[in-house]
């Protein structure tokens, strides 16, 4: 009996390793393809050229403009998650009954359930065409709208992670402020959000990676126009619906044109695998904090 | 106490009710964003849901377009991810949670897991492009789809039956040994009927969440000109999802109804996977209260 168990122990452990595997199998695939394209196109005119026309006749390089794009969208969806999140999560933490909490988590769940391609829909037919009676000088394909809805998508992840960081906070420090006569405001403000701060951080870099990795809603309603631009009026191109872009076209496989994509998603993978780690060892940090 | 005081009390206690009020208000405006947008969906599409619209193939001429061949095509998928996912992320869980303590390894493969819960989908494309469609050679089929989602939900799997099999009590686990009952029967007999119920939920919700991707399916290659259903795991496919980004992505205005019928549809399907997995988790809590 006994080599049985140890048959089923590391059957178990090659089911864990795989995940392993996984994380390796990205990098080696990203790795491989971003290198035969760094190859032929020098990495330097990659990384800073000002132009992305790989599939032009005369085609340029330069991943800045896709990179700034995915920056403006993912910028507009912060301004819009994270103070609505914040005030929401201190709500939910400090103010709401438990009523209120039961029957508005649930439903902010279902606002996280939703799929992106849903998303993507409202932000073009609904959002755009709303925002344009407002900014007559909106384009049908921009920034702002896709922004907007993305901010609201990533609101449930922020307001969610937010308030267990807040609620983690021991109730001695909130007693000891409302003994001193702090009113709800300044024990939430001053004592709590400060109490929490790497946990809400941790929420809000972990936000900031899902906006830099979402790819339906800016592929409906973004544009494929990649442009040196910061005007959130007009269309632009991020990096997620530029692999989109060239997914549904016919691109042969194997040329520069189709190496591009991995590059692109090297950057992508890099940047929010990065700060992925940087929100796993904040709240880390705030588990230990008081513990 | 001197009335300079009093007014401060009263001016900070009118400062806190108005600090209610906004962040109250900022979270009816957060649910009024989801009313918004179902009322919008439901107004453009529902009238378009019928047994004709479910049941049709794709057409050129929006009226006669349908959504069959991508919602059998989602529900394949579906199941053919869960035959993938299932296993692998119930015993990549059972190992973390009952056999991998505090081991080094174990710790590195928690940080891993936690890590790739975070990857955006369109990654998990890019390595299903690369492995399944061109080095195994699966080409665009509902085989490399599956691998490819079954990659993506992994670590949900993977976090959700930690949760469930953590919850279960060590009081357990300690009578069973008492018994002379190996490890493996303790978790078999024991700890993984318990913890049933809540890994079911957990799953569930992380097919529900393969049923709603888009990007990493795009990137492997489905298309929505896929005018059957598929037969087999080498068949090409398209999903739910593509076919509502196709629809949406296009002109014509008859489209877009379209797409929000495909919406409609979709949504429900969701919904009631929710609601199965909420009437679960409802049911084993209280079973576990008595």
């Amino acid at each position: 009996m006994r080599w049985i168990e140890g048959i089923i122990e590391w059957g178990l452990f090659g089911c864990a390793l795989l995940s392993v595997g996984t994380t390796v199998g990205i990098i080696v695939v990203l790795a491989v393809e971003t290198f035969g394209f760094l190859r032929e196109v020098p990495i330097a005119d990659f990384l800073f050229g000002t132009e992305w026309t790989p599939l032009f006749a005369n085609p340029s390089f330069g991943v800045l403009p896709l990179v700034l794009g995915t920056l403006l969208v993912s910028g507009i969806a912060m301004l819009v998650a994270l103070p609505m999140g914040l005030l929401g999560a201190v709500y939910l933490s400090e103010y709401a009954d438990d009523r209120v909490r039961r029957t508005v988590k649930p439903l902010l769940e279902i606002l996280a359930g939703i799929p992106t391609v849903v998303y993507g829909y409202f932000a073009l037919l609904f959002v755009t065409p709303l925002l344009q009676r407002l900014l007559p000088g909106l384009a049908g394909f921009n920034a702002l709208s896709p922004g907007i809805v993305m901010g609201i998508m990533i609101l449930p992840l922020v307001s969610s992670l937010s308030e267990d960081a807040m609620r983690g906070v021991p109730r001695g420090l909130r007693e000891g402020s409302y003994a001193l006569g702090a009113t709800r405001m300044q024990t939430s403000l001053r004592v709590v959000v400060p109490a929490a701060f790497s946990g809400i951080t941790a929420a809000f870099i972990l936000a900031v990676s899902r906006a830099v990795g979402e790819t339906m809603i800016v592929a409906i309603a973004a544009g494929q126009q990649p442009r040196l631009t910061a005007n959130p009026l007009v269309p632009i191109e991020t990096m997620t619906a530029y692999i989109v872009q060239v997914s549904l076209g016919d691109t042969p496989q194997g040329t520069l044109e189709y190496r591009t994509i991995f590059a692109v998603g090297s950057l992508l993978f890099l940047g929010t695998f990065g700060l992925n780690l940087v929100s796993a060892w904040l709240r880390d940090r705030y588990r230990e904090e008081y513990a | 106490m001197t009335s300079a005081g009093r007014r401060s009390i009263i001016w900070r206690r009118r400062l806190d009710r108005a600090f209610e009020g906004v962040a109250l208000a900022v979270l009816i405006l957060a649910l009024g964003a989801l009313v918004a947008l179902i009322w919008d969906i439901v107004a453009d599409g529902a009238s378009r849901v019928s047994w004709d619209f479910i049941t049709s193939f794709p057409s050129r001429r929006p009226e006669q377009a349908g959504i069959w061949h991508a919602l059998t095509g989602s529900i394949f998928l579906m199941v053919v991810t869960a035959v993938l996912a299932v296993p692998i992320g119930i015993g990549a869980a059972i190992y973390l949670e009952e056999y991998g303590g505090r081991r080094f390894l174990a710790r590195l493969i928690e940080l891993n897991i936690t890590n790739l819960a975070a990857v955006p989908s369109i990654i998990y494309g890019l390595l299903g492009l690369a492995v399944f469609v061109r080095t195994l050679g699966m080409g665009r089929s509902v085989l490399a789809g599956a691998s490819t989602l079954a990659l993506l939900v992994l670590p949900v799997v993977i976090l959700s039956t930690r949760e469930a099999l953590r919850a279960v009590p060590g009081s357990l686990r300690e009578g069973s040994y008492a018994l002379g009952a190996t490890k493996w029967q303790t978790i078999w007999h024991q700890v993984l009927p318990v913890a049933f119920p809540g890994i079911l939920t957990g799953l569930i919700l992380a097919l529900s969440r393969a049923v709603g991707e888009t990007a990493p399916l795009i990137t492997i290659g489905a298309v929505a000109f896929v005018a059957f259903v598929p037969d087999s795991l080498s068949s090409p496919f398209t999903v739910l999802p593509i076919q509502i980004f196709n629809w949406v992505s296009r002109p014509q205005t008859a489209f877009h109804v379209n797409a929000a019928g495909g919406i409609v549809v979709l949504v429900g399907l969701l919904m009631s996977m929710n609601a199965v997995a909420i009437w679960l988790r409802d049911r084993y809590q209280t079973r576990g209260l008595t």
